[in-house]
């Protein structure tokens, strides 16, 4: 059978060619999923209504969208920097989903409903900061952050449950708990918790309890900023520097191994999935505090699917995902500006997720440098290798 | 000989009466929107078939969901494209059909078919994580359909129409017992109705044919087969197509027979609710049908509280659930099933696991 798992790779005797590795495939990645999205939207322009063909519309779109994430010199000039800050703002929720589902990843488990539980995240947030609106800001903030991540955690431990006791694949009940929390939210928004007589489904303000703006990142850079990326360091932190975190790695390794060498995979199966839960919930809780600060039924964000596209590109690595959230950020931060100036629609970044996401899994390069990464075995497993074969 | 009084004796049970009630409104409203049932069931049906070809032959496909969303797409783009260059042609008399119509069909299951060698190539060539590969799929279709759906209904464009269902006589719908199961299978579109026909068909084939065999060997013990001198590789990309076919029927079934346009995100996880009804249906068609029968009626149970309550204690009790939890019902029943409340079921062997052909040494 195979070796036991490697030890990990982050500490100490990084390679040159580990760290080529780990930049050169998702730039080259990115580049080709760029050159591709440039070749969609020129297939898509005979469908603009009324537009004549320009043979350069690639370039104003991305233009356009380069402008939306980070602005232009003028701006900077002015020390005008909100199109940095939104991206940034962007970013925050991806790296928590980012986190969540890389996280899962490392225990051999796909959490693909990281959606649900940003949802319910930040249902718990709205309820609790609805509630605490005008208590003390920091109790109030603190108060609805801690029940986010408790509705988040609650959603990742259903799944976690059932699947190391009644043996319910984590994918299909994960998502079937994405839908679930749609229902839920609008179930509640729509009824107990919407402001009475008003004629939009919509809750109360959070007040006290939205995250401050930091002072460097006007006009709109939240708390949850900083939040994100002490929960990447503490996320990596947990996973290279604990004992727990080794158990983790060494269950998504291997998990009959991890199970002779004393360790209960089923449990650490239950506690990873409600940990990756809580992090998908802190996602929702960055977003409604520090965003939306109520709540309405149409609540709701891409964040979940791109969490995913974020944990692979950072192959499940807590401080690579920093900047491929930021990646991700940026181009949702942008994408505003480019259906307006282009008239691309936004969800032109959808595709563009979609192209990454096929390169990254259907590279043979890639595949065979994820392979040498993720163990020493005999070849069955890929990427971020979570449990086909232990599913069932 | 007469009843009411005892019904009414039974409804009047505390607590305990509430499932009498339930059971009477059921049998009440049920037969008269059993065919409603079949249009909830057939995408069910039809793709925890796709589940149980590629499962069968060992290819776990957790891409279903995005395979139908595609070809949903696809029939209603070529159905628009197409249906000038026929001169919008008028319904014709047998299920509607027209030319448009079989051409949109035809392409939702082409491209049903090439996204499902993609997953092929992906999980079997390239022996990608099987659930990864799925999944990418899932999220490439709702992206790309997305994307798409929003340029091209800029100019609300008008697409090649739908499938008419089939219009029993009235004496066999009014028969007494049977006169609603009639109507559940004969008032239908053709994709819905033919779905009966190829899960019988797919059920012979499965365990009564040649190709069969070897597709559940394939599936139990693949390294077994290929010692026999079956080709693994061909076999499972084979399986997987014709599975992709059937997911492209039902995606079909969505855009052109259930309605006549497409909605963004308009599989609503029925791809995934159907993998739980092929695991409840123990990988077999018959049983996977019926699971998907099972689902439907929740779904269908889900929309009728809305539309006619119960009257009554019932009624009082299922309309302050808010009608947004009714519909999390199919969802969190999936869940249940999932987590073996129907009994432990055992999958294929070899379910999911890539094969390696070994080294010729």
């Amino acid at each position: 059978m195979s070796a036991p798992a490697p030890a990990p790779r982050a500490r100490g005797g990084v390679s040159r060619a580990r760290v080529w590795s780990l930049v050169a495939v998702p730039l080259a990645v990115i580049v080709g999923s760029a050159v591709l999205g440039a070749a969609v939207i020129l297939l898509s322009e005979p469908l603009i209504p009324g537009r004549q063909f320009d043979p350069l519309l690639w370039l104003t779109a991305y233009e356009a969208m380069i402008q939306g994430a980070i602005g232009d010199p003028q701006e900077w000039a002015a020390l005008d920097f909100h199109s940095l800050v939104s991206t940034l703002v962007n970013t925050a929720p991806l790296v928590f989903g980012g986190l969540a589902v890389g996280f899962g990843f490392k225990a051999g488990l796909f959490n693909i409903g990281a959606q649900g539980q940003f949802l319910v995240g930040a249902l718990g947030a709205v309820i609790v900061g609805v509630w605490l609106h005008d208590a003390p800001a920091p109790l109030a903030i603190a108060g609805a952050t801690i029940a986010g991540m408790a509705f988040g955690a609650a959603w990742g431990f259903v799944p976690g449950f059932l699947k190391a006791f009644a043996g319910a694949h984590e994918v299909v009940s994960t998502i079937m708990m994405n839908y679930v929390a749609i229902q839920l939210l609008a179930a509640l928004v729509s009824g107990p918790l919407k402001v009475p007589r008003s004629p939009q489904a919509i809750t109360f303000d959070v007040g006290n309890a939205a995250f401050p703006v930091i002072p460097f990142l006007q006009p709109n850079g939240h708390l949850g900023i900083l939040l994100a990326l002490i929960a990447a360091v503490g996320v990596w932190w947990v996973l290279y520097r604990t004992t727990w975190g080794f158990e983790v790695r060494a269950t998504g390794a291997s998990p009959d191994a991890s199970r002779y060498a004393g360790m209960r995979p089923r449990l650490i199966t239950v506690a990873t999935m409600t940990f990756s839960g809580m992090l998908a919930g802190l996602a929702g809780v960055c977003v409604l505090l520090g965003v939306t600060k109520s709540m309405t039924s149409s609540f709701g964000t891409t964040v979940g699917f791109d969490s995913i596209a974020v944990a692979l590109l950072a192959r499940s690595n807590p401080l690579a995902i920093v900047p491929a959230a930021l990646l991700f950020g940026g181009m949702r931060a942008g994408a505003g500006l480019m259906q307006i100036q282009a008239e691309i629609p936004a969800e032109l970044v959808d595709v563009i997720q979609a192209v990454i996401l096929l390169a990254l899994v259907t590279s043979p390069v890639i595949r065979r440098l994820l392979h040498a990464d993720t163990r020493g075995s005999h070849g069955t497993e890929t990427a971020a290798s979570p449990a086909a074969e232990a599913a069932r | 000989m007469d009843v009411i009084p005892v019904i009414n004796f039974l409804y009047g049970i505390p607590v305990l009466g509430l499932a009498f009630q339930l059971v009477g409104y059921l049998v009440a409203i049920l037969p008269d929107n059993s065919p409603t049932i079949m249009v909830q069931a057939t995408p069910l049906a039809l793709a925890a078939m796709t589940g149980v070809i590629c499962e069968r032959s060992g290819v776990v496909n957790i891409g279903i969901e995005g395979t139908m969303l595609a070809a949903a797409f696809t029939a209603w783009v070529v159905g628009i494209a197409v249906n000038p260059i026929f001169g919008n042609p008028a319904p014709s008399d047998i299920f509607g059909i027209t030319m448009p119509l079989l051409i949109s069909l035809a392409a939702a299951v082409g491209v049903a078919v090439l996204i499902s060698a993609l997953h092929a190539w992906m999980s079997i060539t390239l022996r990608a994580d099987q659930i990864i590969s799925g999944t990418i799929i899932n999220i490439a279709a709702a992206g790309v359909t997305g994307y798409l759906d929003q340029l091209i209904s800029k100019s609300s464009p008008v697409g090649a129409g739908e499938f008419a269902a089939f219009q029993p006589p009235q004496a066999l719908v009014e028969l007494p017992l049977v006169g609603w199961l009639l109507n559940m299978f004969l008032n239908l579109g053709p994709i819905a109705m033919s779905t009966v026909f190829l899960v019988i068909g797919l059920q012979v084939w499965l365990f009564w044919s040649r190709w069969g065999l070897r597709t559940r060997a394939v599936g139990e013990h693949p390294r077994a087969a290929e010692t026999v001198g079956i080709d693994v590789i061909r076999l499972r990309y084979q399986n997987v197509m014709i599975g992709g076919a059937f997911a492209g029927l039902a995606g079909a079934f969505l855009s052109m027979e259930a309605t006549n346009s497409f909605q963004i995100g308009m599989t609503i996880g029925r791809g995934f609710i159907a993998l739980a009804a092929m695991i409840m249906g123990r990988w077999t068609p018959i049983g996977g049908f019926l699971s998907a029968l099972l689902f439907a009626v929740f779904l269908e149970i889900s929309q009728l509280i809305k539309i006619a309550p119960p009257t009554g204690d019932l009624g009082q009790v299922m309309t302050s659930v808010p009608a947004q939890l009714w519909d999390a019902l199919p969802y969190l029943l999936t869940i249940v099933i999932l987590a073996g409340a129907v009994g432990r079921s055992i999958p294929p062997a070899a379910d999911g696991q890539p094969y390696e052909r070994e080294a010729a040494a």
